[in-house]
C-alpha cells in the first residue's frame, strides 16, 4: 500500500503524554494517519520500513498484554528496532528510581520510549529527563491516549462521525486512565459523554470536565450510540468500594436488558482485559453485531503505528 | 558586646503595641535597653556612633511555631547548625521543632541530648516538642509532666494525628492537670489514606488521590468538642480550607484555642502543582483559590492566631520521584518572613497583624518570653528592608535542603540583619 508521505500539518507537541496536551488538528493528524495503516495491517506484507534505523524502547512497569504488544508489533511493522524492557528482571527491581533509569536508557540514544507506570505523571516526569520522544501507554490514573485515540478511530470507522455521538462510559471511572482520556477527546471531537458509575468510584469534580454524571446505569445509557465498558480494577482498590461482585453486575454490568435503553444500533466497546460476567454480560461481549472489543484491539495497532511514526518525526 | 545604637527605624513590635518611627538601644549584655520614638538623636550621647535605618523597618525575632529538623536520625536533610543558618537568614530567631525524629523525642533522656545539640551548634533559640504518643504511634502518652519539667514547651506528633478519640480526650485532661499545650495536626487518616493533593478537578485531571478537605474538618470539629469538656491549651497546627476556617469560627465563640495556617496555604493553591510539581506536595495540600481566600479571612477576622513556615527540609533524592513517590513537604523557615510579606504588599493582611502572627502570638501560645522587643528582654530582632525586591532561587536557599515550593518567585521584602542576643548573625 502506498502511503501518503506528502508532509501536512505537524503535530504540536514533542511528546505524546496525554489528550490534554493535544490539540484538535493534532488528533485528526493522528487519525488520519492511522486510518492509513489499517489497511496495510491488513495486507500480506504488514512491513514498511519508514522507522528504519530508529530505535524504540518499550518500558512497561505494569503487567500489559494488549498494549504491550500492539506497540511492539507497531514498531515492528513500521521497520523500528524494539526492544521491550522487562521490569522483573531489571535494575528497578534493585531500586533505582525512574530517573535514573532514564537517564540510563537515554544514555543509548532511543528514538522513542513507550512508558506504562503505576504513577500518575510518570510519562511528564520520564519526558523532562530524556532526549527523545516519550509515548505513554497509560500512567496511574491520568491518562491513556493511544488507548483513547484508538476508541475514537472505531467509532468513526462504524458510525462514519463522531460528532453529536452520545457516548456512555460505564464503571471505574475513579481508578481508570481510559475513562479521563476518552473524556478529553470524545468531548473534543464533539460527542455528548455520560459517565455512568456508583459514586463511590466517580472522582470528585469529574462533571467539572463537561460529561453528565449517573448513578443509575439504565438512565445513564437511554438513547447511547456508544456503551464503553471499563474494567472493575481491583488491584487499585486500597478499601473497601463496593459490597461485592455480584450485586455490581446486577447494578452496573452490561445486560441485554440495561443495553435496550440505548439505541438500537449501539456499540458496545471495552478496553480490556474484561471481566465477564461482573462488567459485562459474556454473550453481550461476543455478540458480533453489537459488541467492537475485536476491532478495537485491531485498530490498537494502527493508531500506533501512526503514533510512533509521527513522534519519531 | 558594645552598645549598639539604632535610630530612624520603622519598629513593629506588636506585643508592645509599637508601631512607629523611633530607634533601639542595645545594652552591652545584649538586651533591649530602649525602643521607640523616645529613642532619637537627642537623647543618645553625641560620641556614640548610630546606625541610620532610615526606611527600614525593625521587628521582634520570628517565632516559628512549626519546623522540621533533620537531628537526630535525618541530618542529611538538616541538622541544628543548618537550620539555625537558614533561620536567621530569613529574621527567624526562635523555632519550634517537631518530634518527628528518628529515634523520636519521646522521652526524657533524648530531650537532654537535644537540648545539647541545639545549645552547642544553633544560633538561635530552639524549642523542642515531644511527640504526644510513644514513637508516634498513636497509641500510649509519653511523659508529658516530665518532659514538661526538662524543658519541652508544647506536644504534638508533629504530621501525625490522634486518630483514637478516646486517647485523644485522655491526653486533653493529661495537659489540663499539668498545663502543657497539645499541638494537633489535624488530618483524619482514613479520609486522607494515599491522598497527594486537593481532592477535586485538580486531583482528578492529574490521576491522583485526594485528600478531601472535611478530613481536617472532622478532626478539629472533633478535638474542639472534646475540649468543651475540659479545656486544656490546645493548639491546631494548620488549616488550610474555609471549611476549617468556619468551624474554628462556630467554636471560638464556645472554647479557648488557637489555631495556626502555613505560609504555604496563605500564598499558593492547588494550580501551582501543575506538571506534577513534587516540591508542591505539601500536608495539608494545598487547597483551591476560594480556601486560600478564606484563610486570609480567617486572619483579618482573629480566627487564626499564628502564621508558620512548616519547614521541611528533603532531599533532592525524596523530591526526584514520581508524585506520589516523592516525600512531602518543602523547605522554608527562611522565606517565611518575605513571603508573608507578599500578604501585606497585596493589601491582604496590615504590617502590624502580620507581625503579631510571626513574633508575638506565637510566643504567648507557647508561653515563652520570646517575639517582642520588650525593655529587658534578649535583643532578639530582624532588620528589614520590605520593599527590597528579589527572586527565590532553589540554588541560593540557605537550608541543607533545597526543596522550597516557590522556586523562582519574585518577592518584595529582604532581611537585611539579624540579631540573637543584641548580636549580629546575620548580614546580607
Amino acid at each position: 500500500m502506498a502511503i501518503n508521505t506528502k508532509k501536512a500539518i505537524k503535530i504540536s507537541q514533542k511528546h505524546l503524554l496525554g489528550i490534554q496536551d493535544l490539540s484538535i488538528s493534532d488528533v485528526n493528524l493522528i487519525l488520519s494517519e492511522a486510518k492509513k495503516f489499517i489497511l496495510l495491517n491488513k495486507s500480506k506484507n504488514k512491513k514498511i520500513n519508514i522507522l528504519n534505523g530508529k530505535t524504540q524502547i518499550n518500558l512497561f512497569f505494569e503487567p500489559s498484554t494488549r498494549t504491550q504488544s500492539s506497540f511492539e508489533l507497531a514498531g515492528k511493522r513500521l521497520g523500528a528496532d524494539v526492544m521491550s524492557m522487562n521490569i522483573t528482571n531489571s535494575a528497578i527491581k534493585k531500586g533505582e528510581t525512574l530517573i535514573d533509569t532514564a537517564m540510563t536508557l537515554n544514555a543509548m540514544h532511543p528514538d522513542i520510549i513507550v512508558i506504562r507506570h503505576q504513577d500518575s505523571g510518570a510519562s511528564n516526569l520520564l519526558s523532562q529527563k530524556v532526549n527523545c520522544a516519550v509515548l505513554n501507554a497509560g500512567d496511574g490514573r491520568r491518562e491513556h491516549p493511544t488507548q483513547a485515540l484508538l476508541d475514537a478511530l472505531t467509532i468513526i470507522d462504524r458510525k462514519n462521525k463522531i460528532q453529536g455521538l452520545k457516548i456512555a462510559i460505564c464503571g471505574d471511572i475513579l481508578h481508570s486512565r481510559v475513562a479521563r482520556s476518552n473524556i478529553y477527546l470524545l468531548n473534543m471531537l464533539g460527542a455528548e459523554v455520560n459517565i455512568v458509575a456508583p459514586s463511590n468510584l466517580l472522582p470528585k469534580d469529574i462533571n467539572k470536565l463537561g460529561v453528565n454524571t449517573f448513578s443509575n446505569m439504565k438512565k445513564g445509557l437511554k438513547d447511547c450510540d456508544i456503551v464503553m465498558m471499563l474494567r472493575l480494577q481491583n488491584e487499585r482498590m486500597t478499601s473497601s468500594f463496593l459490597s461485592s461482585n455480584r450485586e455490581y453486575y446486577e447494578y452496573y454490568g452490561l445486560t441485554p436488558d440495561k443495553l435496550n435503553e440505548a439505541k438500537n444500533d449501539a456499540l458496545i466497546m471495552h478496553p480490556g482485559p474484561m471481566n465477564r460476567g461482573i462488567e459485562i454480560d459474556t454473550k453481550l461481549a461476543d455478540d458480533i453485531n453489537k459488541s467492537v472489543i475485536k476491532e478495537q484491539v485491531e485498530l490498537g495497532v494502527a493508531v500506533r503505528m501512526a503514533c510512533l511514526k509521527i513522534f519519531c518525526e | 558586646m558594645k552598645k549598639k545604637y539604632f535610630l530612624n527605624a520603622n519598629v513593629v513590635d506588636p506585643y508592645n503595641s509599637i508601631e512607629e518611627i523611633g530607634g533601639l538601644i542595645v545594652s552591652e549584655e545584649g538586651k533591649i535597653e530602649a525602643i521607640g520614638k523616645k529613642v532619637n538623636k537627642n537623647n543618645i550621647p553625641s560620641r556614640e556612633k548610630f546606625i541610620d535605618l532610615k526606611e527600614k523597618y525593625v521587628f521582634p525575632g520570628l517565632v516559628d511555631m512549626r519546623v522540621f529538623v533533620g537531628e537526630p536520625g535525618y541530618e542529611y536533610k538538616e541538622n541544628f547548625k543548618t537550620l539555625s543558618n537558614a533561620a536567621i537568614a530569613g529574621g527567624v530567631t526562635s523555632v519550634v521543632t517537631m518530634p518527628n525524629t528518628s529515634p523520636v523525642i519521646d522521652n526524657v533522656s533524648i530531650v537532654d541530648f537535644l537540648k545539647r545539640r541545639g545549645r552547642d551548634k544553633s544560633k538561635i533559640n530552639i524549642f523542642p516538642a515531644a511527640s504526644l504518643t510513644k514513637n508516634l504511634e498513636g497509641a500510649n502518652m509519653t511523659e508529658f509532666g516530665l518532659l514538661k519539667k526538662k524543658g519541652i514547651i508544647g506536644f504534638t506528633d508533629g504530621n501525625k494525628t490522634i486518630q483514637n478519640t478516646r486517647l485523644m480526650s485522655r491526653i486533653m485532661k493529661s495537659a489540663y492537670d499539668l498545663d502543657c499545650l497539645i499541638m494537633q495536626h489535624a488530618e483524619d487518616l482514613e479520609l486522607s489514606k494515599n491522598g497527594m493533593v486537593n481532592d477535586g478537578i485538580i486531583s482528578t485531571k492529574l490521576g491522583l488521590q485526594g485528600i478531601p478537605d472535611i478530613a481536617e474538618k472532622i478532626i478539629i470539629e472533633r478535638d474542639l468538642t472534646l475540649l468543651e469538656d475540659l479545656n486544656c491549651r490546645y493548639h491546631v497546627s494548620q488549616i488550610s480550607s474555609s471549611k476549617s476556617v468556619d468551624v474554628i469560627a462556630q467554636k471560638k465563640e464556645v472554647v479557648n484555642f488557637t489555631t495556626g495556617v502555613s505560609i504555604n496555604n496563605l500564598s499558593l493553591n492547588e494550580n501551582d502543582i501543575g506538571d506534577f510539581r513534587t516540591f508542591l506536595k505539601l500536608s495539608p495540600p494545598l487547597r483551591t483559590e476560594d480556601d486560600r481566600v478564606s484563610l486570609i479571612k480567617g486572619i483579618n477576622k482573629n480566627l487564626i492566631d499564628v502564621i508558620v513556615s512548616d519547614h521541611k527540609p528533603e532531599d533532592e533524592e525524596s523530591k526526584r520521584l514520581t508524585f506520589s513517590q516523592a516525600a512531602t513537604g518543602a523547605s522554608g523557615v527562611e522565606t517565611l518572613l518575605p513571603l508573608s510579606l507578599e500578604l501585606f504588599h497585596n493589601g491582604s493582611v496590615k504590617l502590624f497583624k502580620l507581625i503579631e502572627l510571626l513574633t508575638s502570638n506565637p510566643a504567648k501560645i507557647l508561653k515563652i518570653n520570646k517575639g517582642n522587643l520588650s525593655i529587658g528582654n534578649d535583643a532578639d530582632f530582624c532588620i528589614v528592608d520590605i520593599y527590597k525586591p528579589w527572586i527565590v532561587k532553589k540554588e541560593k536557599i540557605i537550608s541543607k535542603s533545597k526543596n522550597t515550593c516557590i522556586d523562582d518567585k519574585k518577592l518584595q521584602g529582604q532581611v537585611v540583619n539579624t540579631f540573637v542576643k543584641g548580636e549580629e548573625l546575620f548580614k546580607i
